[in-house]
Parts: structure tokens; C-alpha cells; sequence
């Protein structure tokens, strides 16, 4: 299934640095979402977007991850050619990524 | 929360977001000062290099460089908010906050508001001791001294302290410059509760009421619909939010009843996450603030509770925003459609990167993107999707003078009568591009002060 079913995010930009938030509709798929997604496969799934390393902060309160792209805005929102400068649309792609369905309760 | 000596005088604050950014709708404001019994209305209105922009306008003319919309602003917002009582606190000021208060005297007095008293915040503008002191780009590392020439300002994110001194000298309305966006909003709260500013807990939690409410519409249902997955109720009449912050820094988050747009747990998550890279030491002026326990509870129809905020003792330094001129862009875009479109469209690109060498135009980075297909995300992702049936080209680049840039729009023009069959809805654009990186500078180099401004004072 889609990470889309499991969680919502957002994306924000700071400098060369995106962050997005990835927060699940119900917390109690925080531990599988834990698991399935790690740095690696966020840096993978985003391979044209993510130039430096992917960092992961957890919120168990919230239910929610927030990851931390470095090297990910073309030099930054301020100088960058692309089009989607601030990279607002990177969250709508992170949330395509293919999860497990989590475990029957 | 530990408090002051004094005794609060409110149990209670109401303060609302009228904008977040420069050019944010104004009518939500106007809602908000009219129906959301206010004591408080912000209005966050500077982006990273909004500031280099307006420094280059006051440059031209001394009582230019404050927000270009803080006249139709302030036109529509003062008399619902004299009327009610509610104070104005706003970085419209942006380059120029005595020429932004002055204006707004003037406005004041022409809608007959002689009464109000109008501050300005200043001392965030800190580029003489940046281009005097040897500092270097937390970006880069590069010496800051190397980009001399080409600096066109240099603002240091003052805190919540000359904000809260304005206010307790009754200002009702206090203009600023750079400040940092949450304490935009903290300074209302230290204000009215009385908290210390060494209070860490109470600044971490003002914290998370400011970046809740500073992006306006974002905490409403803005920046949010996704539909048939997250749907958002009236989105083109989006309410902006406000927050009822109780004495210990608790927020319920809400907006005025009937506007559009909604405010869920959901909602308020996304933007407490929102720019924020270690949850546990967001940096501020006025504390490190830790979001970690934060807790965010239903309260009711479109009121959501968030608390829990934490921080610890604020740095010695303060971020200081260095602003340069980093050459042009030039920009052309051409869309191709129907059977073949997508083929038509890489062959365009194959001939302008072909003609850009051939003619020699000097750019020392160039991105040739297919919107509708990678322009977002790159070729790794667009390869597992089916070909579109419309593609627009787009070709950027970076030159050092805008002659040059402009021959990059050129040759995606030249496509018209040269190119593939078809191509249509050709757009070219050059900007100069104002580029800003950050330097860490002692708070000891940085003085906010706060004054009050007459209508007819003189141009400082």
C-alpha cells in the first residue's frame, strides 16, 4: 500500500534544507511506519531530490516523523533554478512510497 | 509557569494571525479584527530575503522599504481594531520601521484615529558590524569578507524584548524589522502573563503558539487539502487562525465561526513540524525550544489544545540573515502536446542545450526540466508513470549579467519557427537573483530599540 493511506505531511524549506513531516492518520501505525521508514529508504525513494544525507526525528506524543533532507533545494530556496524552488511539492512524493500493510491488530 | 513579582493581569489572551507572508489575502484580517474579539492581531510578512529586496528600494528613496501592502492593510484592519481595542504587532516595518510607523500615522490620522500610538522596532539592521567583523556562511563556510561587494543587507532576528517594551509603553500598533517570527507572537503573551524572559518553559511554549499561528492559513485547512484524502472545507473564504492562550502558555487554537477552512489535530501537526529540523533544539532569540512533549488534543469543533512546549536557556548569538547579489536567471519554457508530445519535447531540449554551446552563452549552471514529467522530482520517480499527453519545456540558467541570462529565453523562443512541430505558449523571464546565507553574530554587536512615531515626523 501507499504511505497516502497511513499518514499525512508537509513539507518546509530552510536554505539548502527541506523537512518533511510524515504524521500517521491513526498513531497507533507509529511503531510499523517506524520500521518501514528508515533514512535509507526515504534517501532512495527521493534519489533525484536529496543530494546530502536524510536525518530522522521521532514524535511518538504526535504520532509523526519529521525528516531532515539535506543538500536538497539546488543551493538553496534563494538562488535555486528549479521550479518548485522551495520544494513544497517533495511531500506529495514521499507519501507514494510503498509501505506494508501494517499487522492485523 | 513561574511568573513575575506582579500579578497577571489576564487569565487569558486572544491573538490572531492576519497574515503569513507579504502578499497574504487581507480580508481574513479583516474578519479576524472584527469577529474574533481580539487583544491581539500579527501580521508575519517577511520572507528570507524580502528584507534585501526592500533595502534595495529604500536605497532609491529614503521612505520607501517597508511592505508593499501595509498601506491596504492597515487601510482595511485599523478601524475595526481601534474600535475593539485590539493592538497590532507587525515585521511589515521590513526595511524601514520608522518610515512604516510614520505611514501609518499618516493613515491613522486620515481615518481619524489621532489617538493610537504607533512604535517602531529598529536595530536588526547589522550590516556595518557584519562587513567590519570576520565572520563565515554557516552554509558555505565561505569567508563572508569574499562576497563584500555584493552584499546588499545583513538583518540579525531580534527577539521578543524591544516588542514587549513598545507594548508596555501602550503601544497599539509596533512596527518592526527583522524579528523572528515567533516572537512576533510570544512578545503579546510575555506582555500580558508577566513572564520572565529567562522563564525558559513559558518562551519554549510561546514558541509553539507563534509557529502554530505564523503562517496564518496554514494551521485553517491551508496548505492541507488533498481531496478525497484530506478535504478542507471552504477554501477560497480560508479563515485565518486565532489562539486563546491561557496564563500557562496553552493554546487552543481556532478561528472565527463561519469562515471557511477548519482547524483539526491534523492541521495543527503539519504546521507545528513545519521548517522545523531538530524538534528538540529549535533555536530561537529568545530560548532553544524543545517540541518533543508537545501535546495536541481535540477541544471542541474546529478548536484544537496544543501544550507541552519546553525549552531551554537561548544562546549567545544571534542568526543574521546576509542578503547578495549572486548574478541572473533566465528562464523560457514551450509546451508540446498530443501523440509524441513527450518525444517532441526532449528534442527541444536536445537543440537548446546544442544552440546554448554553439553560441557560446556564458552560464555556469543551466537545468533543462519536462513539467508534467521530472521538474519536480527528477527522472528515478517519472519512470514508473505512463507518458502525459501535454509537456511544457522549461530551460534556467544562471548568468553573471542579464544580457546574458536573456539569451537563454532566446533560443527556447527560437523553437517557435526552428524547433519541433507544434510547440506553443512560449513565456522567457530574466531576475536578478538576490541570494541570502546565514551568519551567527554576538548578541552584544546587535541593540533593539523601540520609538514612537508622529505622522509628520521628519525622514530619519
Amino acid at each position: 500500500m501507499k504511505l497516502r493511506e497511513l499518514a499525512h505531511g508537509r513539507t518546509g524549506d530552510k536554505g539548502n534544507t527541506l523537512n518533511v513531516s510524515v504524521i500517521c492518520f491513526d498513531a497507533k501505525h507509529y511503531a510499523h511506519l517506524r520500521a518501514q521508514l528508515t533514512p535509507a529508504r526515504v534517501k532512495a525513494h527521493l534519489a533525484d531530490v536529496v543530494k546530502g544525507d536524510v536525518l530522522r526525528y521521532e514524535l511518538p506524543l504526535l504520532g509523526a516523523f519529521n525528516f531532515v533532507l539535506r543538500d536538497a533545494l539546488g543551493g538553496g530556496v534563494t538562488r535555486s533554478l528549479a521550479l518548485d524552488a522551495h520544494g513544497k511539492s517533495v511531500s506529495s512524493a514521499l507519501l507514494d512510497i510503498d509501505v506494508d500493510a501494517p499487522p492485523a491488530p | 509557569m513561574s511568573s513575575d513579582t506582579s500579578i497577571p493581569t489576564r487569565t487569558a489572551v486572544r491573538i490572531g494571525a492576519g497574515a503569513g507572508y507579504s502578499g497574504d489575502r487581507i480580508e481574513p484580517a479583516v474578519e479576524l479584527a472584527e469577529h474574533g474579539a481580539l487583544d491581539y492581531l500579527v501580521f508575519e510578512c517577511l520572507a528570507e530575503r524580502t528584507i534585501a529586496i526592500a533595502q534595495q528600494a529604500r536605497r532609491r528613496d529614503p521612505d520607501a522599504g517597508y511592505d508593499p501592502l501595509l498601506d491596504a492593510r492597515m487601510r482595511a484592519v485599523l478601524p475595526a481594531a481601534a474600535a475593539r481595542r485590539v493592538r497590532i504587532v507587525s515585521n511589515m516595518g521590513a526595511a524601514n520601521p520608522r518610515a512604516a510607523a510614520r505611514k501609518t500615522a499618516r493613515i491613522a490620522r486620515e481615518l481619524g484615529l489621532n489617538h493610537l500610538k504607533i512604535a517602531a522596532v529598529t536595530g536588526d539592521d547589522v550590516l556595518d558590524v557584519v562587513l567590519r567583523s570576520q565572520l563565515r556562511f554557516e552554509e558555505s563556510g565561505d569567508d563572508v569578507s569574499a562576497y563584500a561587494d555584493r552584499i546588499v543587507a545583513a538583518n540579525a532576528y531580534l527577539g521578543a524584548a524591544p516588542i514587549v517594551g513598545a507594548l508596555a509603553a501602550g503601544a497599539d500598533v509596533t512596527l518592526t524589522g527583522r524579528v523572528a517570527d515567533p516572537s512576533l507572537f510570544a512578545a503579546p503573551l510575555i506582555h500580558e502573563f508577566g513572564w520572565r524572559m529567562d522563564d525558559w518553559r513559558a518562551l519554549g511554549q510561546a514558541t509553539v503558539v507563534g509557529h502554530l499561528l505564523e503562517c496564518a492559513g496554514q494551521v485553517t485547512g491551508g496548505y492541507f487539502a488533498d481531496p478525497g484524502c484530506k478535504d478542507v472545507p471552504g477554501l477560497a473564504r480560508l479563515g485565518f487562525p486565532l489562539g486563546e492562550v491561557s496564563a500557562d502558555g496553552a493554546v487552543v487554537v481556532t478561528k472565527v465561526a463561519g469562515a471557511g477552512g477548519m482547524v483539526t489535530e491534523a492541521t495543527c501537526k503539519e504546521q507545528l513540524l513545519y521548517e522545523i529540523h531538530d524538534p528538540g533544539c529549535y533555536f530561537q532569540p529568545d530560548v532553544v525550544a524543545d517540541f518533543t512533549q508537545v501535546r495536541v488534543e481535540p477541544h471542541g469543533s474546529d478548536r484544537v489544545r496544543v501544550s507541552g512546549g519546553r525549552g531551554r536557556a537561548r544562546t549567545d548569538t544571534l542568526k543574521v540573515s546576509v542578503a547578495y547579489v549572486d548574478g541572473h536567471i533566465g528562464e523560457g519554457q514551450i509546451s508540446y502536446g498530443g501523440p509524441g508530445a513527450l518525444a517532441r519535447a526532449r528534442l527541444a531540449i536536445e537543440i537548446v542545450r546544442d544552440r546554448l554551446a554553439m553560441t557560446g552563452v556564458r552560464a555556469s549552471e543551466l537545468r533543462f526540466d519536462l513539467i508534467g514529467v521530472n521538474a519536480l522530482y527528477g527522472d528515478a520517480l517519472a519512470a514508473r508513470h505512463p507518458d502525459p499527453y501535454e509537456v511544457r519545456v522549461r530551460v534556467s540558467g544562471r548568468a553573471q549579467h542579464a544580457s546574458e541570462a536573456a539569451r537563454i529565453g532566446n533560443e527556447v523562443e527560437t523553437l517557435y519557427t526552428n524547433g519541433p512541430a507544434g510547440g506553443g505558449g512560449v513565456t522567457k523571464a530574466t531576475r536578478e537573483v538576490i541570494a541570502v546565507q546565514s551568519v551567527l553574530l554576538a548578541r552584544e554587536h546587535v541593540t533593539p530599540v523601540f520609538e514612537f512615531v508622529e505622522a509628520g515626523d521628519e525622514t530619519a
